[in-house]
């Protein structure tokens, strides 16, 4: 078991966004968080990633209370938020190059895998002047790069198109076939080719 | 993922913004500039008026131009998420912040310093106080740089932290506006001004050591 929390509870602004959630996440899975919109998936996933405190509750990797293994954890955790984390004013490339050294990713030839993202021809342009859907992926372009384990992604699917989905649920399926595990939201069912996605919906609660 | 790393990629990164965003570090330096050259039409043909209030006026006018960039600091990698992912992945924020810092300081205070020859000339300074005005700069911009940052960093998360980062650095403005201008009014009466320095370069090195930890624990604490 990669990933575990025990008792979960978040409130955001007097309201309980979910309380007492218990949530596995074995290597070699996809878990898929669904729920309404307001029902609460970014803030689990914020909280699964240390970016934020449950109320209560308690998060463990490998076992290992999360304030003890907290290091350990971010450096096999790949996270992407809603927000895509791309500068605007850089290129794909140096967008790229920056997140190399801050986020120890591998050495690889950037160029070729922008150019298996379907951005061949765009590399050296701000990424401002990209669609949506071009800038989702440059952000996920992380994803080929990372050693991490787990990674922890928050509507990776918008504005992409089925090719880069396709592109995307291939990369899942190779992360989870060599180990790693991947937690997810989304707001459409999510195939993954060669393995079952499991599925945790949250309730909307008033 | 050591700080160093992150500081020169970090660094190479803001400059490659800085001379991209050329308006991040221009609009600083014309509003030093227009501060400057409004005040002799200001206060009128009145050259040791002039001289006598112009080392207060060359400090208040650095304090505001650097002040004016102060809020966009880390703004845009706040709502970018890039923020977001350097803490989810705990990457050293202490590099990332210095070389914010140190960027910050290339784009909002270096050029004061480069023009403000020129200007103290408007003013009409004698080479004595010129000298005073460059050193006072060289020591005092990289501080209000220090400072600036922490405020913004502390004013992240604020919608509108214009007004609230301006209320919590101003008051550490204060002791350096205080000595910096003493110093130049030292140097205008031909007198030494050693002590004065000494001082701008003692709060200088108290921040540098300080500040930086502060602004990685405040950034963390508005990114989580």
């Amino acid at each position: 078991m990669l990933l575990s929390a025990r008792q979960l509870s978040c409130i955001r602004q007097d309201r309980v966004l979910f309380e007492q959630l218990d949530l596995q996440l074995h290597a070699g899975e996809v878990l898929q968080i669904a729920g309404k919109n307001g029902a609460g998936k970014s803030s689990l996933l914020r909280i699964l990633a240390g970016l934020a405190e449950p109320e209560d509750g308690e998060i463990f990797y490998q076992q290992q209370a999360l304030s003890q293994s907290a290091d350990d954890y971010a450096d096999n955790l790949c996270f992407i938020g809603h927000l895509a984390g791309v500068q605007p004013q850089l290129t794909a490339l140096e967008n790229l190059q920056f997140w190399r050294a801050c986020f120890g990713l591998k050495p690889a030839d950037d160029w070729a895998l922008l150019a298996t993202l379907g951005l061949a021809g765009l590399e050296d342009i701000p990424c401002q002047q990209l669609s949506a859907g071009q800038q989702r992926r440059v952000s996920l372009a992380r994803l080929w790069l990372t050693s991490a384990q787990v990674w922890i992604l928050d509507e990776p699917f918008t504005a992409l198109d089925q090719s880069a989905i396709a592109a995307l649920t291939r990369r899942i399926a190779s992360h989870c076939d060599a180990g790693g595990a991947v937690l997810l939201t989304s707001h459409q069912p999510v195939q993954v080719p060669g393995h079952s996605v499991r599925e945790l919906t949250l309730e909307y609660r008033w | 993922m050591s700080h160093v790393a992150v500081f020169r990629a970090t660094f190479q990164r803001e400059l490659k913004l800085l001379a991209r965003q050329k308006a991040d570090w221009v609009n600083p330096l014309l509003f030093f500039i227009i501060i400057l050259t409004l005040f002799p039409l200001g206060v009128g043909a009145k050259p040791n008026l002039l001289r006598e209030i112009a080392p207060g006026v060359i400090w208040i006018a650095a304090l505001l131009s650097v002040l004016l960039g102060a809020e966009r600091q880390f703004r845009q990698d706040y709502r970018d998420g890039v923020l977001e992912q350097l803490v989810a992945a705990r990457s050293p924020l202490l590099g990332y912040s210095l070389a914010k810092i140190a960027a910050g300081w290339l784009g909002s205070g270096l050029p004061l310093i480069l023009v403000s020859p020129l200007l103290a000339l408007f003013l009409g300074l004698s080479t004595e106080a010129l000298t005073a005005v460059v050193l006072t700069l060289l020591l005092g911009t990289p501080l209000l740089s220090l400072l600036s940052a922490l405020g913004a960093a502390l004013t992240l998360s604020a919608d509108k932290g214009g007004i609230l980062l301006a209320l919590i650095i101003l008051p550490l403005y204060i002791p350096l506006l205080i000595f910096a201008s003493a110093a130049v009014e030292q140097a205008s009466f031909g007198l030494n001004y050693q002590a004065q320095l000494a001082v701008l370069a003692a709060m200088l090195c108290v921040a540098l050591a300080l500040v930086p930890l502060a602004v990685q624990k405040a950034l963390k604490l508005n990114v989580g």
